[in-house]
């Protein structure tokens, strides 16, 4: 982590440059999407200078989460803000569908197929729904074919499963829906 | 030693989820690096480690209803054996994969069954977590799922392997099913249903998958084990030992 040293002590911070900060702290095992962009930045509330962010774990276990934590608190500070809380909250669970539209293309810039949305299933209880574990027509993100099989339901990460192309041969990852 | 007072319904009714998917989540990590096959080394340490993230969500939980100070390191590292209250089952030895894959199937159709009913709890903070983990289950459900039909019904050996498995384990569930004072108090403040009233909905995931696996489960017997209520099986004190030697050999330790 580095610390930038200026001459000048930065503007008072207010939200709107919180959440301008927040858009540059990146996800340290997706990174090529902002916590913005994945989705699990819930409320930004600015007091005087003390800065209070809430965020939702993505996977109960997300190793990322301390991590992710320490670098909101490191961009805020740099930012401007007197101090940074950041609160973690379960309710609502994050969901995948909360990643921004625009992530998805860099998601398949990066090597990782997007994930598709769980909310268009027709069941409606969110609780019983089945993903759509297997989508029938998984894009390779490299070559685009359709022609993909699944090697694993799980990957490197808790937020993925493994893939590969049958076209271009190339493995791939998937971020699951959930 | 101060000689800690028995915990409270409540507090029981949470270890008794917690320490279950901690317990399981240790198990299970035991097969990094020894699974046949890569991919399935991956699958069931990120099984693992998701138990293990819903056991500390869990154990923080208990540790703040508790009010004596603990904390999810200090009811997951520094209690003694009895004061643990996972199901019997988890804590068995892996054995082969096909017993592997039949605990977490068992097992995670429970927690399939479980959550929905903890999702409406009283307690807000149980009721957030419970919605949160059920997501995380359902692909651990159907991962096991997957693998009990494809051992069942794969080749003999793989059958003659997950039906042994199966004969084993299944005297286990009896234990999971049987209400104590610990289900009425927890049934009766809203904090979580009695888990007698789960078997029905476990039994109705259970019993299709078993059938594409070619198997029938043994009949009931006498047989009751009582890890639930903190008496454990021979095995135990070896898990705990290999688990806790860590953070006892240097307490508060971090990375």
């Amino acid at each position: 982590m580095s610390t930038k040293i200026t001459t000048q002590a930065p503007p008072a911070i207010d939200v709107a440059r919180a959440w301008q900060a927040l858009s540059e702290v990146l996800d340290p095992e997706v990174p090529v999407l902002s916590v913005l962009e994945l989705g699990i930045v819930r409320g930004v509330t600015v007091d005087a200078g003390a800065v209070q962010v809430t965020v939702t774990p993505t996977y109960c276990a997300c190793p990322a989460t301390e991590a992710i934590q320490d670098s909101i608190r490191a961009a805020l500070l740099a930012a401007g803000a007197s101090s940074v809380s950041v609160d973690l909250q379960y309710a609502p669970a994050w969901t995948t569908d909360w990643i921004a539209p625009a992530a998805a293309a860099k998601l398949r810039v990066y090597g990782i197929a997007p994930p598709h949305c769980v909310a268009s299933s027709d069941e409606p209880d969110p609780t019983t729904r089945p993903l759509r574990f297997h989508p029938q027509r998984l894009h390779c993100p490299r070559c685009s074919s359709t022609d993909t099989e699944q090697l694993s339901g799980f990957g490197s990460t808790a937020c993925k499963a493994l893939y590969r192309c049958l076209a271009c041969r190339e493995p791939f990852e998937y971020f699951k829906p959930i | 030693m101060t000689q800690r007072s028995p915990p409270t319904a409540a507090v029981q009714y949470l270890l008794r989820i917690a320490d279950s998917s901690l317990i399981h989540g240790q198990r299970l990590s035991q097969w990094c690096g020894h699974a046949p096959v890569l991919e399935e080394d991956i699958a069931l340490t990120n099984i693992a480690l998701d138990h293990i993230g819903q056991a500390r969500a869990l154990l923080t939980l208990a540790g703040q209803i508790e009010g004596a100070g603990r904390d999810e390191d200090a009811l997951a590292f520094l209690r003694s054996e009895r004061e643990y209250f996972n199901l019997t089952m988890l804590e068995l030895p892996n054995a082969d994969f096909a017993r592997t894959m039949l605990r977490g199937f068992l097992w995670s159709e429970l927690l399939g069954a479980l959550w929905p009913g903890l999702g409406a709890s009283s307690n807000s903070q149980l009721a957030a977590i419970a919605a949160k983990c059920a997501k995380e289950t359902r692909y651990h459900q159907r991962h096991c799922a997957d693998w009990v039909r494809r051992l069942g019904d794969g080749t003999q050996e793989s059958h003659r392997r997950i039906g042994t498995a199966l004969a084993e384990l299944w005297p286990y569930t009896a234990e999971w099913f049987e209400d104590d004072v610990v289900d009425a108090q927890a049934c009766a403040a809203g904090l979580g249903p009695a888990w007698s009233t789960l078997e029905a909905g476990w039994l109705k995931s259970v019993t299709p998958v078993l059938a594409d696996a070619r198997l029938t489960p043994p009949p009931g017997s006498a047989f009751r084990s009582s890890g639930k209520f903190g008496r454990h099986s021979e095995h135990m004190g070896f898990l705990l030992a290999e688990m806790q030697a860590v953070p006892r050999e240097f307490p508060g330790a971090v990375w």
